[in-house]
């Protein structure tokens, strides 16, 4: 077992490894608690270690192919037939980019778990379906198969749900999740009918080889709308947002931290269908405004709701939306470039805050939630008004919200303002509206996070609450992505250059897409 | 025109299922909507394989090699495997909120939009 | 929900042994008929869905534990994705039994025929793990949602 040999069958195992483990936990779980805990967090570090080093070589330059049961895992296409009939997964640049997003969240998340839920009941059910989670986003990343696509899309979904209702004693938590899976089957079952249509059409599976005959015909369009219906719906921009707050507010904070990451794992379904699937067949101008407007929509009418919540956690998911709408404003910008000469210029830009802002939005609105979620580990309310100079007691837990808060405003040394400013610049040269927007709802989201941050962490300190931080694998979970925040925010130049950029590379250059599975 | 139908049928059974989940306050008739939806869309996989005269894909004791496409099938079994888990979650889901409201119309059940 | 009558007892207790025939054959035979793990699966948890509405859940519960359910169906689980783990040495899902001469190693014969049941390498073995795990499943999900039920009526 070398590395060329881990290297050559890791997007595989990257996807198996959780997948087995997902079905020991229960199992152990029997024996010992200790040993379940001990397993689940071996294979979430398993899983980030290979991603890293996947992902490393991926972003010099070699994207990844991996037929599921050929002789080679490099023969996508077999002897007997003239297209791609099994099962591909194909890794590139942005896959790569987001399989490290999903690897990183879940390790936070898991070491967070071990504490959180430690009073709970059911936790080796929790756990395994919270592998299925990190199984079902790592698939829809990596597959090269748009039926494949589906059905890690309702693994995802389907152990999401269950997860919103692991509080099952709390009723609101039960209707979370029946609001969140009413939704994603809807949005499933239009991904299903879509596929079924593209099938129809060129009798083919595999995304590289359809968009390589894709004529852009009427039922293509059809197609492309309910693509887009779905995936937007699924990752919460704002005509279709009203599942967010809900299931985001009562799922378990570490639960909702990977529910953040799994909504952008449908934007990246939603960008890799526009870019890889249809790309310039497309009639880019059309798609990329309605794109830009679904932004738009969800950044300023997000924020604008965020402002009166008095639940914390309620408040956090309006802004999560108000955020989706940055990375669809950026990469609907580019979309709207690709092919005309300014996309060399400004339009590759836009991709890159757009592509960036997921990964920081990963990272801090994940810290958000988990401090969130510490609150109400302490207090046991989620209620604003009810708590309050948290900050005597819960030092860590404060000064680690106060990061999170200053790069989701996009304050100068922290990552939220590398991408933001990206998006400004290159959105800039569209239209100045849409940057003036975009820093107007940067401005109230920093004022929506002082009056949090002043009403739960200063003031005197509460009565009755115990004195003292919260446990330390807690602790742990956040400084993980507050270590990621830190180092992204002071060099941001070094990542633009050799994660954001391979990225958004891939995504742009439909024909490397084709290229890499199909030859040719 | 007679090949046509099961089309007209996919879109029916997809503007009631729809019509149900949107109208419906009843949770399990939601549930039974999106089960309507799922028929749809299953029967739509089926007849886009559909050839004139022919059988179906097994090889064992086969008439004829004209075949009708099995790729559809395999993924309409797919979805419907899915499509089980889907609904018993969903099922679930809805006991459970019967426990705690007493009650399955989604108007009473109202506790999070305060 | 109580037991029901002795008609309906016996009726299902003839009948449940053909069921179970049934569904056994239809996985065993999945790589060569229609069929497979899931809707084998699927017959012989309806066989046992109907001892449970002819007795009770109640009396179900007392001979199968839902934990021991939960078990059989992640093995069936396990030993889907080990089978698909055997062939990392060519691929991941490689199937290297098929046409090696092992058990269920045979190379089928072209174009229609009796059908031979020694071939296909994994898939009869997978099918019979992904048979396991939805009888385990689906038997699970209907005797503990009965259970929920019935408990609720008598609190009533």
């Amino acid at each position: 077992m070398n590395m060329n040999w881990l290297l050559t069958h890791s997007p595989a195992l990257l996807i198996a490894i959780p997948l087995l483990a997902a079905f020991l936990t229960p199992l152990i779980d029997r024996l010992s608690k200790r040993a379940r805990n001990v397993l689940v967090l071996i294979v979430l570090i398993t899983v980030e270690v290979v991603m890293i080093v996947l992902a490393w070589d991926v972003f010099t330059g070699n994207t990844h192919i991996y037929t599921m049961g050929a002789s080679n895992p490099t023969a996508t296409i077999p002897v007997q037939a003239a297209i791609p009939i099994r099962i591909v997964l194909e890794v590139d640049g942005l896959s790569a980019f987001m399989g490290l997003i999903s690897a990183t969240v879940s390790l936070a998340a898991g070491l967070y778990s071990l504490a959180f839920v430690r009073r709970e009941t059911g936790q080796g059910r929790y756990y395994t379906l919270l592998l299925l989670m990190l199984v079902g986003m790592l698939g829809m990343e990596f597959t090269g198969d748009l039926f494949n696509l589906f059905v890690f899309l309702e693994i995802l979904s389907i152990a999401s749900a269950a997860l919103i209702a692991y509080r099952f004693y709390r009723g609101d938590a039960v209707e979370g999740a029946f609001k969140y899976f009413v939704i994603s089957s809807l949005g499933a079952l239009m991904v299903l009918f879509a596929i079924g249509l593209l099938y129809g059409q060129y009798d083919l599976l595999n995304m590289a080889a359809l968009a390589k005959v894709m004529k852009y015909t009427m039922l293509d369009k059809i197609a492309l709308v309910l693509f887009i219906a779905a995936f937007a719906m699924k990752c919460g921009a704002i005509p279709m947002h009203m599942w967010v707050p809900d299931s985001y507010t009562v799922a378990p904070a570490s639960i909702t931290a990977m529910l953040v990451v799994a909504s952008q794992v449908s934007l990246y379904a939603l960008f890799r269908i526009c870019f890889s699937l249809y790309g310039l067949t497309l009639d880019v101008t059309t798609v990329g405004i309605i794109i830009i407007s679904l932004g738009l929509l969800s950044m300023f009418v997000g924020v604008t709701m965020a402002l009166p919540q008095k639940d914390i956690k309620r408040l956090m998911s309006y802004h999560a939306i108000s955020q989706t709408g940055y990375m669809l404003l950026g990469v609907g910008v580019g979309l709207y470039l690709i092919g005309k000469p300014e996309f060399s210029t400004y339009g590759v830009v836009a991709m890159e805050g757009g592509i960036f802002h997921i990964f920081n939005h990963a990272l801090y609105k994940g810290l958000l939630f988990l401090t969130a979620g510490a609150i109400f580990y302490k207090v046991k309310t989620r209620n604003l008004n009810e708590m309050r100079g948290l900050a005597h007691s819960m030092k860590f837990t404060a000064i680690f919200f106060m990061i999170g808060a200053f790069a989701i405003a996009g304050i100068p040394p922290f990552n939220g303002f590398a991408s933001k400013l990206l998006i400004y610049e290159s959105v800039y040269c569209v239209s100045p509206i849409l940057s003036i927007i975009a820093m107007l709802v940067s401005i109230i989201t920093l004022a929506s996070f002082v009056k949090v941050f002043h009403s739960a962490f200063m003031g005197p300190p509460m009565r009755n609450t115990k004195e003292g931080e919260v446990p330390k694998s807690m602790l742990i979970g956040m400084v993980i992505l507050t270590v990621g925040i830190i180092l992204f925010g002071l060099f941001p130049g070094w990542v633009v250059d050799h994660i954001v950029h391979p990225a958004a590379q891939a995504l742009a250059d439909q024909a490397a897409y084709i290229q890499a599975v199909i030859g040719g | 025109m007679i090949y046509n139908i099961p089309f007209i049928v996919v879109v029916l059974l997809i503007i009631v299922g729809l019509a149900t989940v949107v109208f419906k306050r009843n949770l399990i008739k939601i549930v039974i909507g999106i089960t309507i939806i799922e028929s749809g869309v299953n029967l739509f996989l089926i007849t886009l394989g559909y050839r004139e005269n022919s059988v179906a894909p097994i090889y064992t004791f086969a008439p004829s090699t004209k075949m009708v496409l099995p790729v559809p099938q395999a993924l309409t079994l797919t979805s419907i495997v899915i499509g089980v888990a889907v609904m018993a979650l969903m099922l679930s889901f809805a006991i459970r909120i019967y426990q705690h409201y007493g009650t399955l119309d989604s108007r009473k059940i109202r506790r999070l939009r305060e | 929900m109580s037991e029901m009558s002795k008609i309906v007892r016996t009726i299902s207790n003839s009948l449940f042994p053909f069921i179970m025939i049934y569904g056994l054959y239809v996985i065993m035979h999945g790589h060569l008929t229609p069929g497979g793990g899931f809707q084998g699966g699927a017959v012989v948890a309806s066989g046992c869905a109907l001892i449970l509405v002819a007795y009770s859940s109640g009396w179900v519960f007392k001979k199968v534990k839902e934990s021991n359910l939960s078990i059989l169906e992640s093995i069936g689980a396990i030993g889907f994705i080990s089978l698909a783990f055997l062939g990392i040495g060519v691929t991941f899902f490689y199937n290297f039994i098929a046409g090696s001469g092992l058990l269920f190693g045979e190379i089928p014969p072209v174009g229609p025929n009796s059908g031979n049941l020694n071939t296909a390498g994994l898939l009869p073995l997978m099918n019979l793990s992904v048979g396991l795990k939805v009888i385990a499943g689906l038997f699970a999900i209907v005797a503990v949602m009965a259970f929920v039920a019935s408990r609720r009526m008598r609190k009533k």
